[in-house]
């Protein structure tokens, strides 16, 4: 029995590939990783449960979370569209189109602060459109908004646009010569089979959403109780040497993140199984 | 004749099936028209404006922003960084893949989320876990003192921060991509006679080579362009410790704001070049595959 499970495997370097990528993924991530949770451990309970349910962070949470949540959905439901267009339809510029989609994933995080401070700002290129009607962009809740769905914007698409490619015209031909009109086809029979990608587009804004921090600082205004996020909290607290106060807010942000990866890998799986099996 | 009614009845198939499966004009061009209106809003809009903004006052500014020594130096740093945390994460995404496409082992699909483990990260955590080590409170402060040796506030804190935000880049490039190409071709090389680091440098690096390359203009863009992580650990020391995307914080903090689109736009032209590139290495991987399945 225990031969059955030793696999022949000649081919050489595996202790010194394991070894060496356990060695550098231990320096560079996983003990500095553990460090913030020793840190921790400097504090009582007590203390680091006032320290991280003060009322300024907690709104910090509420915006972080809850603007990442409405920048994901906006993603989820654009991105889908987004994803429609660029695999059903033709139209002029579209490989351009296609190929700029990944922009957010390029532009440094800085750079798209200052253009959408710039842009939707009283007197930018929007944010004048917009102010008629007592619409404020920048400097309030909603440019941390309008930041974390740039940031986002390639996710949705990106997970999305390989399974519109590979979904095969039959089944659509079926339901449509079993009745189906075209909004039944889409709801019935596509987007089931979307559904697994489209979630884990998803997942994945919202989850880069709640960390970023280059793009948001500069269109937020950072007021604290109103449009203060997590991630500006942290360096905050650094800057006046509270180190502990700064890792505890962290090690919070953390365990919620990790929730979330864990979220992701288990919908990836989910759907490359639902994938494969109906090959 | 009965060619010619067949060849109706086809087109009529044709027409009847394109009817069944796809949407009216009108919504055709309605949902391309959304979608347009879409992307223009966050990204086309946002991206003209770094262009027009670094130009507002002036080809002559904007050539003046970019040559004055604080830029310079800005952009000297942010090359150091780019090329010192490029080739570890190479090497490490090579052996990572090698380790786990090659082999079967317990555990592998943790370690797979392990690696993955920093894109889960807030950058500025990133940058804050660097201070708790190395920090002046941190564990190795006050043996860094003594040696007189500063990686917080330094270019070696930079690099590291640079590092963690860029590592699973290329890993996850190269995983699946040698994960599907399986290890038949090593394995008759093995048989040929060659050592281990001949069938890696004359037959794995070749197969996975545009995997490669698109995981390092992945991280190349991502290690230029590193905000949050690295403003944790500069300092903002000017012409010493500051990068590109901190020198446009400064300058922008500083109401000089052709200087900082000037120095922006620098950075989005490189996000452009990084695009291009990206666009064309999926466009000869296609190809690549195309021509394999054709030739089997």
């Amino acid at each position: 029995m225990a031969k059955k499970h030793k696999p022949h495997n000649v081919l050489p370097g595996f202790n010194l590939s394991l070894g060496y990528t356990l060695l550098y993924l231990s320096l560079i991530v996983l003990i500095p990783l553990s460090a913030a949770f020793l840190k921790t451990t400097e504090l009582s309970f007590a203390e680091f449960w006032h320290t991280v349910t003060t009322p300024r962070v907690i709104a910090s949470y509420k915006l972080t979370f809850g603007a990442s949540l409405f920048a994901a959905i906006i993603n989820a439901i654009f991105g889908l569209l987004t994803a429609w267009v660029l695999t059903r339809y033709t139209f002029p510029g579209k490989k351009l189109v296609d190929a700029l989609v990944d922009l957010p994933f390029a532009l440094p995080t800085a750079v798209a602060g200052i253009a959408l401070t710039a842009v939707y700002s009283a007197n930018g290129w929007i944010g004048s459109l917009l102010e008629p009607y007592g619409l404020k962009v920048a400097f309030t809740p909603l440019g941390v908004v309008v930041a974390l769905t740039f940031i986002g914007l390639p996710f949705v698409v990106r997970t999305v646009q390989p399974v519109l490619e590979d979904l095969e015209a039959e089944t659509e031909e079926a339901a449509a010569s079993l009745g189906a009109n075209r909004w039944q086809t889409f709801r019935r029979v596509i987007l089931p089979a979307l559904w697994p990608a489209l979630l884990t587009g998803f997942a994945l804004a919202f989850a880069r959403a709640v960390g970023e921090y280059g793009s948001v600082i500069f269109i937020a205004g950072n007021m604290p109780m109103v449009s203060e996020i997590t991630p500006l909290i942290i360096i905050t607290k650094l800057e006046q040497y509270d180190y502990t106060g700064a890792t505890a807010v962290a090690v919070v942000m953390l365990i919620l993140s990790f929730l979330l990866l864990f979220a992701i890998n288990g919908l990836q799986w989910w759907s490359s199984h639902r994938h494969s099996a109906s090959r | 004749m009965s060619a010619a009614i067949s060849q109706l009845a086809k087109y009529n198939a044709k027409v009847a099936r394109s009817r069944a499966t796809s949407e009216p004009a009108w919504v055709r061009w309605g949902l391309i028209t959304v979608a347009l209106l879409f992307l223009t809003l966050f990204l086309f809009v946002p991206l003209a404006a770094v262009f027009t903004e670094a130009l507002r006052k002036g080809f002559e500014t904007y050539i003046a922003a970019l040559i004055e020594p604080d830029a310079l130096s800005a952009i000297k740093l942010t090359l150091i960084a780019a090329a010192i945390s490029l080739p570890l994460n190479l090497v490490f995404g090579v052996a990572a893949a090698w380790a786990i496409a090659k082999f079967d082992f317990k555990g592998k699909s943790v370690l797979i989320t392990l690696i993955d483990l920093p894109f889960a990260v807030s950058p500025v955590i990133a940058g804050l876990i660097y201070v708790l080590i190395f920090g002046l409170q941190g564990w190795f402060g006050e043996w860094l003192i003594d040696h007189d040796l500063k990686v917080i506030f330094a270019i070696p804190g930079i690099v590291l921060a640079t590092i963690f935000v860029t590592f699973p880049f290329i890993a996850r490039e190269l995983i699946p991509l040698m994960q599907a190409q399986g290890k038949e071709e090593e394995e008759a090389g093995l048989v040929l006679g060659a050592s281990g680091w001949q069938i890696l440098w004359h037959i794995t690096l070749p197969n996975i080579k545009w995997g490669l390359l698109y995981g390092v203009i992945l991280t190349n863009a991502r290690a230029m362009g590193e905000f949050g992580a690295v403003s944790v650990v500069s300092g903002h020391i000017r012409g010493l410790t500051n990068t590109m995307p901190l020198h446009v914080e400064i300058l922008y903090n500083e109401y000089n704001y052709a200087a900082a689109f000037a120095v922006a736009s620098l950075l989005a032209f490189l996000a452009l070049i990084t695009l291009a590139l990206k666009s064309y290495i999926e466009w000869q991987s296609n190809r690549v595959a195309i021509s394999s399945n054709t030739a089997e």
